[in-house]
């Protein structure tokens, strides 16, 4: 477990890809099985588990350490698991195991144990790890284990120690189980390719590049179709028929993790035959709704009757891969989207249907519409677009992200020129610094200009910036709550904020009416006087009519 | 007698009235006892000052011959007397040179540790505990999350991960003074026989090791070596050079830092390190509760760090305890917090 541990840790701080890569591949090639098939498991999401609350994990510490000192040290760190796993001390006088646990032993432990053994197993093994290990432990027993690469990268570090394409992996790889020891005896050579027999597998799925200004120059509109760009959730759905004659119909975010678990609803309404690419949205009455709304459906293993009814799954869909058994993938797109829209004017499920196209004939017709959504077509879904997609009309579909094809082009931010009013310290790392920020903009309250706070940024600014904003909070401080401080927010004295943000929503939980979506600081504006901030008013326009 | 009639916190540092002089004053003073030479510790300009030979030294590597209006060698182990006041000096084992000041006065005994680590440096003479009434303790990791490793086991990951990126250069962030040289000491004991390369800013003092005869191998001037000369190899730097415009040149870097503080995550992540390396200079919480044992003591006086856990558990072991609040440390080393100014007064 602690070389997992090691490993997991280390793909946490990377950010390269081909890095992450190498480390994978460097730790398959040097662990034994099984070990390192569990590993894959855990890597690829294909292990999950949520034996233990944080209050069984609060549970043993407490029983191990002195209560203020963990109150402090947690206060410091800002997570359980890691200041748990950080602090964990031996029992008095006694010494260290001298076999510290594989991952291994950890996952046929949780399999298999009951669940009142679990607390006395869990602190022998935490005895017996180090605090990588330990910290990678309570992670995963939690169901908090975030892994720092995408199953597909893992794949493709298992391809790699075999000098395998990665898509033959994706290939096999619906028809494998841990400890996938099949899979490494093929990369390694010393076994045929094994099988996949998954009667509906997941593909790769083909990816765009975000477009600049400078690269419409190159590009000839008429080559090329566009859509909107949905704010949902990118997934595959795929139906096929098993050797049984049993009809399996699975959902697939784009990595290839099943999501279908979560939503039975549209599973089951899905009755094609093949691989369709489209977007996951929330529709309720005729309408497609926020990703705030959709994100009530989000990262949930189950699903109550409530949020099926609350929130009904819908398939918006783009692109068709596989129909019937017929490989389409490398036709042009325009001759799979005719295919898709025969198919989908076919279907009965009316959780299923086809994302327009936008039509345009120059890039700037086309940027009038990305800049007004509602007047060119998307009607009342406008609040659900996020851009528009170009693909060009011959692009065959090739997994990975391949340059040319197909571009993304995003609606820029919104952003407000708000004034600071509260400051409060951060957590962990910025315990020292005031580094979360509550911002308001001007409005009249019985005839006087007043700030009503309208949001809280904690991140977007640079750590110079950070410093200075923090500089100014303790010469601004006019009144102290706690960890929060109140500063000054006078017509010409102050600090105005450029805050970006994706989205507005009503609310009923915020004074101002209004909530902000991904809010962060996008630039200080010490040059402006508070009293030239936004008003209230503009962002109750950004929200459209009353619905 | 109370301790506090021997030294007590004042404006500028701990104070000896007896003796009339400062222990690692922050302001100048006319008479002061260096523990060692980070300069949040040893600062110029004061009328006199008694350190070890090391200390000063360096202190004049830093900041010129002329540093200070006279100065005093004193050797570990040895004693010298100023109005009565007995001092002897002992090592901390925090850097080349660091010492603990043992001051003994009609039968009371006190320890200023400066700052301190219990565990093994090749660079630097190991701390000794000294029994006494009163043990002076920093806590920079005075919290019990601060459980520093074993350094080789962490010069192993560095040594890993040049196995794993044979073509990428390594930078490591690392304090000019002590922990530069500890690292390139560890790599060597690691056997990493490959020059290692630093920042000019690490030039003269990493020398001055070099001639009080701790081996560092093969070390060269970054600035006078080709892009070519960096794939897979080792680069120190002082950690506020890490990641600005110096650290561009080379190969596509992997970026580690060596320090106590990347312990917890998020602070390794805020850096932006790919690679941390929990490498400390100062004890961790088992080496400052060890410590503090060791020396027998009946009182605790914390000087600056996380006072308020240490205090907490020096009460849990019936010892007197009681934090200093003392600003002005901490902050040379450029690796910890800022400290917390003291509260401005409310805008009307
Ligand atoms: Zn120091
Ligand atoms: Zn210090």
């Amino acid at each position: 477990m602690n070389r997992f541990a090691a490993l997991l840790d280390r793909l946490a701080y990377e950010s390269g890809r081909n890095a992450k890569i190498r480390l994978m591949a460097d730790y398959f090639a040097t662990t034994p099985d099984p070990e390192r098939g569990i590993a894959l498991a855990a890597l690829t999401g294909a292990l999950s588990f949520a034996n233990a609350k944080p209050g069984l994990v609060r549970a043993l510490i407490q029983e191990r350490a002195d209560p203020v000192l963990f109150a402090m040290s947690y206060d410091y760190v800002g997570d359980l698991s890691e200041t748990v796993a950080l602090m964990w001390p031996l029992p008095e006088g006694a010494a260290p195991p001298d076999h510290a646990p594989s991952l291994s032993d950890i996952v046929h432990g949780l399999e298999t144990l009951p669940k009142r053994a679990l607390p006395g197993q869990l602190a022998d093994w935490l005895d017996g790890l180090d605090d990588t290990g330990r910290w990678a432990l309570l992670k995963l027993i939690t169901g908090a284990l975030r892994v720092g690469a995408s199953a597909r990268l893992a794949k493709t570090a298992v391809a790699s120690l075999g000098g395998i394409a990665p898509d033959e992996v994706e290939l096999v790889w619906p028809g494998l189980a841990p400890p996938y020891l099949d899979l490494f005896a093929w990369v390694e050579g010393r076994a045929p390719r094994p099988e996949n027999l998954d009667p509906a597998p997941f593909r790769p799925v083909m990816l765009s590049h975000a477009i600049e200004d400078s690269d419409f120059l190159a590009l000839d509109p008429a080559a090329f179709t566009a859509e909107w760009k949905w704010d949902g959730i990118r997934i595959q759905a795929v139906a096929g028929v098993s050797p049984e004659g049993e009809k399996i119909v699975r959902l697939y975010s784009r990595t290839g993790e099943d999501i279908s678990p979560a939503f039975p609803d549209l599973v089951e309404a899905l009755d094609f035959e093949g691989a369709m690419d489209g977007e996951l949205l929330v529709v309720r009455e005729g309408r497609v709704q926020s990703f705030n709304v959709l994100q009530q459906r989000l990262n949930r293993k189950t699903v109550t009757a409530k949020m099926l009814r609350d929130y009904p799954a819908h398939m918006r869909a783009y692109d068709l891969l596989v129909e019937a058994g017929e490989d389409l993938r490398d036709q042009p797109f325009a001759a799979r989207r005719a295919r898709l829209a025969a198919l989908i004017a076919r279907t009965a499920a009316s959780r299923l249907d086809l994302s327009p196209l936008v039509p345009f004939a120059s890039w700037e017709a086309l940027a009038a519409a990305r800049a007004d959504p509602a007047s060119a077509g998307a009607g009342v879904d406008a609040e659900a677009v996020e851009g528009v997609m170009l693909k060009r009309a011959d692009s065959l579909y090739l997994p990975g992200r391949p340059k040319g094809p197909w571009w993304k082009w995003k609606r820029d931010p919104h952003t407000v020129d708000a004034v600071l009013m509260y400051a409060q310290r951060g957590h962990g790392k910025r315990s020292s610094y005031y580094s979360d920020y509550t911002f308001g903009v001007w409005t009249q309250a019985e005839g006087v200009d007043t700030l009503v706070p309208v949001g809280k940024a904690y991140f977007g600014f640079t750590d110079e910036e950070l410093l200075a904003i923090d500089k100014f909070v303790r010469e601004a401080t006019v009144n102290r709550f706690g960890p929060v401080r109140e500063v000054l927010h006078e017509p010409d004295a102050g600090l105005v904020l450029e805050v970006a943000f994706e989205g507005l929503a009503r609310s009923t939980r915020h004074r101002s009416g209004i909530a902000m979506r991904f809010p962060r600081i996008a630039r200080l504006r010490w040059d402006k006087p508070p009293r030239e901030a936004d008003r209230l008013e503009t962002l109750e326009k950004l929200l459209g009519p009353v619905g | 007698m109370r301790p506090d009639q021997l030294l007590h916190p004042a404006q500028g540092g701990l104070y000896c009235p007896k003796g009339d002089f400062f222990i690692d004053p922050t302001r100048a003073v006319p008479r002061a006892l260096i523990t060692h030479g980070h300069s949040d510790h040893a600062r110029a300009g004061h009328g006199h000052v008694l350190a070890t030979r090391e200390t000063l030294d360096l202190m004049a590597i830093r900041y010129g011959e002329k540093f200070a209006g006279a100065t005093q060698a004193i050797a570990y182990g040895e004693s010298v007397e100023i109005d009565g006041v007995r001092i002897t000096a002992h090592p901390a084992g925090h850097v080349l040179g660091s010492a603990q000041f043992e001051l003994s006065w009609r039968g009371c005994t006190i320890v200023a540790s400066g700052d301190y680590k219990d565990a093994r440096d090749p660079t630097c003479a190991m701390f000794a505990p000294v029994r006494c009434h009163v043990f002076i303790s920093e806590a920079t990791f005075g919290l019990p999350v601060f459980r520093h490793p074993d350094a080789a086991a962490e010069t192993a990951k560095l040594m890993n991960s040049l196995h794993v990126f044979p073509e990428r250069a390594h930078i490591v962030g690392a304090y000019s003074l002590g922990k530069a040289q500890r690292v390139m000491a560890l790599l060597r004991a690691a056997g990493h026989s490959a020059p290692i390369y630093i920042h000019g800013a690490l030039e003269k003092i990493t020398a001055y090791y070099q001639t009080r005869g701790i081996p560092l191998g093969d070390i060269r001037l970054a600035k006078e070596a080709k892009k070519a000369d960096f794939a897979g190899a080792v680069v120190i730097a002082p950690p506020t050079s890490i990641t600005d415009i110096w650290s561009r040149k080379f190969p596509d870097p992997v970026t580690a830092f060596a320090s106590g503080w990347m312990r917890v995550r998020a602070r390794a992540r805020q850096r932006g390190i790919e690679l941390p390396l929990v490498i400390s200079d100062h004890a961790d919480w088992d080496g400052l509760t060890a410590a503090i044992s060791a020396t027998g003591c009946e009182e605790v006086w914390v000087t600056h760090g996380a006072e308020d856990a240490l205090v907490h558990w020096a009460m849990t072991r019936q010892l007197r305890a009681r934090p200093l609040h003392m600003v002005g440390y901490g902050e040379e080393e450029n690796e910890g917090p800022p400290e917390e100014p003291p509260a401005p007064e409310a805008t009307p």
